[in-house]
């Protein structure tokens, strides 16, 4: 018995622990996350925005929450109901799953693997199918629509992704989450991190997310004026709420994975005193709510794309500026010898 | 490991029950979902032999993108179950005599089946230590320098087949309106806007 304990059922608390104890903060953000979009759109729209539930509304999430678990449960009649069902679990659950190998602050991971940002590209271009799968059980034209659409995108500035994740790969020559960030460790601080010079490639990754996470200005697969809502249209109640909290946790995801590539994870901004002794957490945060709040303001200002002009940018923009980024980095490394 | 174990036999075990229900299910559509699954399952394996690279590339290329098609493709395609079904006795002595001839085929390959000494030698050549190198390394290593013409005569094939592909299916149409984005930005007040004077009550 005491050998069972020690073999299986030790490890498997260990996991479930951790996993615990990384889940219920990042839900607790997203939440927040969702109530700070909301906000920031209000704010640019000039108007208030949620302000009834708790101080300033900032419990507007949680009786959101509550609201959709109490609704009642709609199958359209002739849905295809185990795939119906399961595919906002599988949204969610990919979504939470890509957050397993994320570095939150120095040795702050579940699962420190050596191919992290494999694991992470591998996870993020599977939340495609919660999409099809939503689509097509609901069995509506428009949400059959809206999955296809959505799957054309996701397929199409993954390539872009992938390419940029290359370019830093290059830069660090670890596939490893904490070791890209301590390869951003350096006396200059913020000017070490690889936003400065990979800044083209940033700027592809950021728009790319936007792309891959289906936010506006691409957010086709939704787009309420032609489709309704694209692939949620059948969905009510706690499946609804589980595919908006697998986008918002994508969307999380990309703002971390952001931070991790580019804007130096947990590292502090200047590496001197008062900033240094700040934990990283703290840094890792703040850094991936100042990404969030491009994002929101992006979905504020920026008027949604027609469908070929996405496609254009996607494949005739940024998969030939990507490749020859990943060229030329490469070249430059070499020439200078300075590849790791 | 023991904990390792349990999840190899929970791995395989998901494995094996998925391969049958993509032969099995009568709906294509949950046939690929198996598929998938079976992918996925199999991807578990290769990370608890500490192939983590292959792992990954698996769930990349097949889920994240084959498989992707291959739904696609089926969730368009309007078949008729009642009609695929009809011919089943009819087929039957002729599927099951192709099936046992196979069958006989493996049986007389794999029971005779010697493992020359040169590669029983090679399998027991000192293999490096997983913590010395990781194997995305290893594969980079034997990839680019003693396989690297084979590894670029694959991506010349797949060039030539992408090109006929598009050579396959590209249509010039005529008459449809293209959009030159160029053109459009360099549009200015000057060339695409005139402003006329209309006096009251005369119309243009």
């Amino acid at each position: 018995m005491v050998e069972l304990w020690t073999n299986y059922g030790l490890p498997i608390a260990i996991i479930v622990l951790q996993s615990v104890a990384l889940m219920v903060p990042l839900l607790v953000m997203v939440a927040f996350l969702i109530y700070a979009d909301r906000k920031i759109w209000a704010a640019v729209q000039m108007r208030r925005g949620p302000n009834v539930v708790g101080p300033f509304g900032l419990l507007q999430s949680f009786a959101d929450m509550l609201k959709f678990v109490f609704k009642e449960v709609v199958i359209p009649a002739s849905a295809n109901k185990g795939v119906y069902l399961l595919a906002p679990l599988v949204t969610s659950v990919l979504a939470i799953s890509a957050w397993a190998v994320m570095p939150v602050a120095e040795g702050w991971v579940v699962a420190d693997l050596n191919v992290g940002i494999l694991y992470i590209f591998a996870i993020s271009s599977l939340g495609v199918y919660g999409v099809i799968m939503g689509g097509w059980a609901s069995n509506s034209k428009y949400a059959f629509l809206g999955a296809l659409r959505s799957a054309a995108q996701m397929v199409s500035y993954e390539v872009s992704i992938g390419f940029v994740i290359v370019t830093v790969l290059l830069c660090v020559g670890s596939l490893n989450l904490t070791d890209i960030v301590n390869a951003q460790k350096g006396e200059w601080g913020l000017l070490n991190w690889f936003w400065l010079p990979l800044f083209p490639m940033f700027v592809v990754f950021f728009i790319s997310a936007l792309a891959e996470t289906n936010r506006p200005p691409f957010d086709l697969a939704e787009a309420e004026s032609e489709l309704v809502a694209g692939f949620m249209v059948e969905y009510s109640s706690t499946p609804y709420m589980l595919f908006m909290l697998g986008e918002y946790i994508s969307i999380t995801m990309m703002c971390a994975l952001m931070t991790v590539l580019f804007l130096g994870g947990w590292l502090p901004p200047i590496d001197i005193v008062p900033f240094n002794l700040v934990p990283g957490i703290f840094w890792f945060v703040a850094k991936v709510w100042a990404v969030f709040f491009m994002i929101a303001m992006v979905k504020a200002i920026v008027p949604r794309y027609r469908y070929d002009q996405l496609m254009r940018l996607g494949w005739k923009v940024f998969l030939p500026l990507s490749l020859f980024m990943v060229v030329a980095v490469a070249s430059v490394l070499h020439a200078f010898d300075l590849a790791p | 490991m023991e904990l390792a174990g349990a999840f190899f036999y929970l791995f395989a075990a998901t494995l094996v029950a998925a391969g049958f229900m993509v032969i099995s299910s009568r709906n294509p559509v949950h046939a690929v979902l198996y598929l998938i699954l079976a992918f996925f399952n199999s991807a578990g394996l290769f990370v608890l032999l500490g192939a983590e690279f292959l792992a990954m590339i698996l769930v990349i290329v097949y889920v994240g993108a084959v498989a992707v098609l291959f739904l696609f493709v089926v969730m368009m395609l309007d078949i008729d179950f009642a009609e695929l079904r009809a011919g089943f006795l009819k087929y039957l002595p002729f599927g099951a005599t192709i099936g046992i001839i196979l069958l006989i085929e493996l049986i007389l390959v794999l029971g005779t089946w010697v493992i020359s000494p040169e590669i029983s030698a090679n399998a027991t050549s000192p293999v490096p230590l997983a913590a010395e190198i990781t194997n995305t390394e290893a594969i980079g290593l034997l990839l680019y320098t003693k396989y690297v013409y084979f590894f670029e005569a694959s991506g010349i094939i797949l060039l030539i087949a992408m090109v006929g592909a598009i050579t396959l299916t590209l249509r010039h149409k005529e008459g449809v309106k293209r959009q030159n984005i160029a053109e459009q930005v360099a549009r200015s007040p000057a060339t695409s806007i005139e402003i006329k004077h209309v006096e009251p009550g005369a119309g243009i």
